[in-house]
């Protein structure tokens, strides 16, 4: 008796962040804050990556693609990660939720994956004298950008809503295993790619006056992810309500 | 317990038992396959293995400090060194912006005739993870706090 009490107590616990309602007014509270953040670290990070920031020394200035190029990597390995918490709240404990966010964050993650393919094949042609090559980073980021066009076709792909969001449930925590591949690849193999500057042991590998332009461009692209992220799940559930809505109204008809 | 938080309970340790599987089946068959997810062999793989003429691969190391030779219209010779061993190469090309002695360098290509010298068909500059402003790399050549051509990362 007193388990089954615990047990209740608990799913509503989590079930008060599920609560459609409940994540529109705290959207709506973050929304002007995450806005204004991604105009600041925009203008200041851009300013400083593309004009303050010195050139490097073995690069030149084909060291400001690095600007864009990883805060975009970084952020298609981040989306693709909330969109598997997501997809298993979703399949484990049913929470509406958690399919929203993951399908309101497919696209952008994609764009992000996109980004840094592209901007990493422009850097690529001059430094290391090829536009692409199948090396273990650069092929696993690549089968990340089609897991994001898997996950999208499949969600659309079935006339019943509900089984395109199981099956691209499915297919994005089966996807999760590439993330750990993707990071740790220019570490288990030899790659053409470089290995981590920032994130590797001790100190990282990149000069102070190129880290801050970097960090500030990570934050705006987070940022960035945050705001169109509550704009699509806000008309995603818009969409649903008036969805029900209308059939609700046929009924009554 | 409920029925439903039963149920919940049951897809969690699906969902985890899943991925468990799938992430051993992953390591497994990356493991299997390391020797083709390489993307090039350092000089000692090369060593170690030994290379036939009909052999086509991709070695990657550093230029050696002082091996770059020009050989005439565009013809190049240099060695590749992982710093335990070393490779002398000869490339008849274009070479990429990055290519420069005590640099990272990938070559393709397979062994020449004499059973010694590989011939590259082409030649990728490889970046390393350090990057900083020109003056600050002259101040740590000047200060002797770096030598560039030992192969070590710059000092922090």
């Amino acid at each position: 008796m007193s388990r089954a009490a615990t047990t209740v107590g608990e799913s509503r616990s989590l079930h008060r962040f599920a609560n459609p309602a409940r994540f529109v007014r705290i959207a709506d509270a973050v929304y002007p804050w995450a806005l204004a953040g991604m105009a600041v670290s925009f203008l200041i990070g851009l300013y400083l990556a593309l004009f303050a920031s010195p050139a490097d020394y073995q690069q030149g200035d084909t060291v400001r693609i690095m600007y864009v190029h990883v805060p975009a990597a970084w952020m298609a390995l981040f989306v693709y990660a909330t969109m598997a918490a997501g997809s298993a709240s979703y399949l484990i404990w049913r929470h509406p939720l958690g399919v929203v966010a993951a399908k309101a964050a497919a696209p952008v993650g994609a764009v992000f994956t996109f980004l840094a393919l592209a901007t990493g094949s422009l850097w690529g042609k001059p430094m290391w004298g090829t536009w692409w090559v199948w090396d273990a980073r650069l092929t696993s980021v690549l089968i990340l950008f089609f897991l994001y066009l898997g996950y999208i076709a499949l969600m659309n792909a079935f006339e019943n809503a509900e089984r395109g969001q199981k099956a691209a449930s499915l297919l994005c925590l089966v996807g999760v295993v590439n993330l750990p591949i993707i990071k740790f690849s220019v570490d288990w193999w030899n790659t053409l790619h470089q290995p981590a500057s920032v994130s590797r042991i001790g100190t990282p590998a990149i000069h102070e006056s190129m880290l801050w332009p970097l960090g500030l461009m990570a934050l705006a692209f987070t940022l960035y992810f945050l705001v169109v992220l509550i704009t699509r799940m806000k008309s995603e559930l818009l969409g649903a309500r008036l969805r029900a809505l209308g059939a609700a109204a046929a009924e009554g008809r | 317990m409920s029925r439903a938080a039963t149920r919940k309970k049951k897809r969690l340790y699906i969902a985890l038992l899943g991925l468990i599987s799938l992430g051993t089946a992953t390591a497994l068959v990356l493991t299997a396959f390391e020797d083709n997810l390489v993307f090039f062999y350092s000089p000692t793989d090369i060593a170690e293995k030994g290379l036939t003429p009909e052999q086509y691969v991709r070695i990657g190391g550093l230029v050696e400090e002082g091996s770059v030779r020009q050989l005439g219209d565009s013809r190049i010779a240099f060695r590749v060194t992982d710093m335990a061993h070393s490779i002398p190469v000869t490339y008849t090309g274009i070479l990429p912006d990055l290519f420069r002695e005590g640099q990272g360098v990938v070559a393709q290509g397979s062994i020449g005739d004499d059973g010694a010298t590989f011939v590259a068909r082409e030649v990728l500059a490889r970046h390393d993870e350090n990057y900083m402003p020109a003056e600050v790399a002259e101040a740590l050549k000047a200060s002797g706090e770096w030598r560039p051509e030992s192969g070590q990362p710059p000092p922090r």
